[in-house]
């Protein structure tokens, strides 16, 4: 990084001065942002954890009171095993789903942009309540799937209760998000499009079939982008909030759940903010703990081809 | 079998799976909008697109106003009353974010980056507390003008935008900046005759991303939004579709359809723009 140097002869030191610290200048209302909106509210967050705060009553007492709660009160231990639960689902599924399509999409396909186009949608759109009252209707009792099903087997087999049967529940949450993978399928699309076609060639020739291939090529020469997923996708499975929240309000009985929901819960219809603090705090450093794993593991498995 | 059929065998393979999945992904929009158009009584007896008895009466209900203070106009208003100076906020304050960080030297440059890219890791969840307590000390909660929404956003807050502006800006020549200052230009005046111009594209796909996921916001109206009157499209829908799930499905998928016609609308005229965003930022990072 090199400031421009041209007209550096014959200025003042005060002129001096504001070539070097120019650059600060533009950053200034980052800074301010930064500042007020994020450095200062991280610091507030983490010590509310440590007290009773009341949106009405205030701090009346200090401690690792909310911490203890946490981990023995069974509705948030159940939805932190739900959060990773959902993670644990959303992430990889996608993921593989994301790499798949993408890696057909990249041979000779006839009307490649049509079907990029088709998968990206949801992936713009899968965030609205729109698609959340749309999911409602798909996953009803009487909806389009289980009309489906109903068809199917010429009306012999009834599709169960989607969303207000626990088991399923969750699993219904997951495929909204599943079903948003289009974005993560266009970076891997624009990656395939970066692995050499020599490589393959020379595959080829030492007669490797298209499987191997796949696992010895395509997917080493990818991995910076498959890390880049990784990475991103863990961070937004855990704070998802707008599906189970629109969709199921975190029931059937609790199955859905997720620890982004009960802070909400606890922050702002119970007005419990130390508590809703320690919530999402226990929520950071889980992210927190997996985005280092991924960091630190990434010299084994990463493959940049260019050092820097 | 031959090299032929084996091949033929595997090109019908890979249609099949991209048509499966096509279908997967557009049905359920397509059949969204055939509801629409249909009435009640024939929304979930079949799963097909065809409209037995097409009816407008979705439609209908859902462009009426059914005596509260709010209908479907209104928040089609409220809401792009902040979407819009939420997108031209953020996409400024990031751009000159992201030349600071992108074209100068100073001490304290590389500190001021890493920290900038470990708020791109920081959940929002952690801040929303401290932050509703910050906007009700401000008074912006509830503001006729949605200040707790959009403000922040005119302090490079979202971070994502400003890292990949940084991208963008690295492949922009340098001997442009150069030659303007030879010219006599100002750093300022460098930022906007030949940084922005060069860098319109990813300003309007900036823009165009801000859009989409402004217009999705649930949490942030959830939050900030308490007047009924004011709430935008994301709070009238859910509050229509908890109000009358269970009868009128065609009044509420209509409601719905239109809520998100405007970025249908958007993301046909501008495809390419976010495919091209959404890979440059990843890839050569």
């Amino acid at each position: 990084m090199k400031e421009s140097k041209a007209p550096s002869l014959g200025r003042t030191p005060a002129q001096k001065f504001f070539d070097k610290w120019q650059g600060l200048f533009y950053l200034i209302p980052w800074i301010i942002g930064f500042v007020v909106f994020k450095a200062i509210p991280f610091g507030q967050s983490l010590y509310y954890s440590f007290t009773d705060m009341n949106f009405f009553e205030g701090i009346h007492e200090y401690g690792l009171m909310n911490y203890a709660t946490a981990f023995t009160n069974a509705k948030i231990t159940k939805a932190l095993i739900t959060t990773f639960k959902y993670a644990f689902i959303t992430v990889p599924l996608k993921l593989i789903f994301a790499l798949f399509i993408a890696y057909i999409l990249n041979f000779k396909i006839a009307c490649v942009n049509l079907f990029r186009t088709i998968y990206y949608i949801p992936s713009i759109l899968g965030g609205s309540v729109a698609i959340a009252v749309l999911w409602k209707a798909v996953f009803r009792d009487d909806g389009l799937v289980n009309t489906l099903i109903r068809m199917i087997t010429f009306g012999h087999a009834q599709g169960p209760s989607w969303l207000s049967d626990p088991t399923y529940a969750l699993w219904i949450i997951c495929f909204l998000r599943i079903w948003q993978f289009g974005s993560a399928m266009v970076l891997f699309l624009a990656a395939l499009k970066g692995v050499p076609a020599d490589l393959y060639e020379a595959a080829t020739i030492d007669g490797a079939g298209k499987w191997k291939q796949f696992f010895s090529i395509t997917v080493p020469m990818i991995t910076p982008i498959i890390f880049y997923n990784l990475v991103t996708q863990i961070c937004q499975a855990f704070q998802e909030f707008n599906g189970p929240f629109i969709i199921t309000n975190g029931g059937p009985r609790n199955s859905t759940t997720l620890i982004s929901i009960l802070v909400y819960n606890y922050a702002f219809k119970s007005n419990e903010m130390g508590m809703a603090s320690a919530l999402a705090w226990i929520m950071f450093v889980i992210v927190c703990i997996l985005t280092i794993i991924a960091f630190t593991s990434q010299k084994k498995w990463v493959y940049y081809s260019d050092e820097r | 079998m031959g090299m032929k059929a084996s091949n033929a065998i595997a090109t019908f393979f890979k249609y099949f799976v991209l048509i499966l999945v096509g279908l997967i992904m557009i049905y359920p929009l397509l059949w969204m909008i055939s509801a629409t158009f249909k009435d009640n009584s024939e929304i979930f007896a079949g799963i097909g697109l065809w409209i037995r008895n097409p009816t407008l009466e979705g439609y209908q209900n859902a462009l009426n106003n059914f005596g509260g203070s709010i209908n479907i106009l209104q928040a089609m208003l409220n809401t792009y009353s902040y979407v819009l100076p939420k997108v031209i906020c953020t996409v400024v304050s990031s751009c000159v974010a992201a030349y600071g960080f992108g074209r100068f030297d100073f001490p304290g440059r590389k500190i001021l980056f890493s920290i900038m890219l470990a708020t791109l890791f920081l959940p929002q969840v952690v801040l929303n507390v401290p932050q509703f307590l910050l906007y009700t000390k401000f008074g912006w909660v509830n503001s006729p003008f949605y200040l707790a929404i959009w403000v922040h956003t005119a302090f490079a807050t979202e971070t994502y935008f400003v890292y990949q502006l940084v991208q963008f800006m690295r492949n922009v020549p340098r001997d442009l900046d150069e030659a303007a200052a030879i010219d006599g230009c100002s750093s300022f005046q460098t930022l906007y005759k030949v940084i922005v111009p060069m860098l319109m594209p990813a300003l309007v796909s900036c823009a165009l991303f801000q859009f989409m996921w402004s217009c999705n916001d649930f949490m942030g109206p959830l939050l900030y939004v308490q007047t009924p009157a004011k709430y935008p499209m994301s709070l009238f829908v859910k509050l229509s579709m908890d109000g009358d799930t269970g009868f009128a499905w065609n009044r509420i998928l209509a409601l719905s359809l239109i809520s998100i016609l405007p970025q249908l609308i958007v993301f046909f005229c501008a495809q390419d723009q976010f495919v091209e965003g959404i890979s440059a930022g990843a890839v050569k990072g």
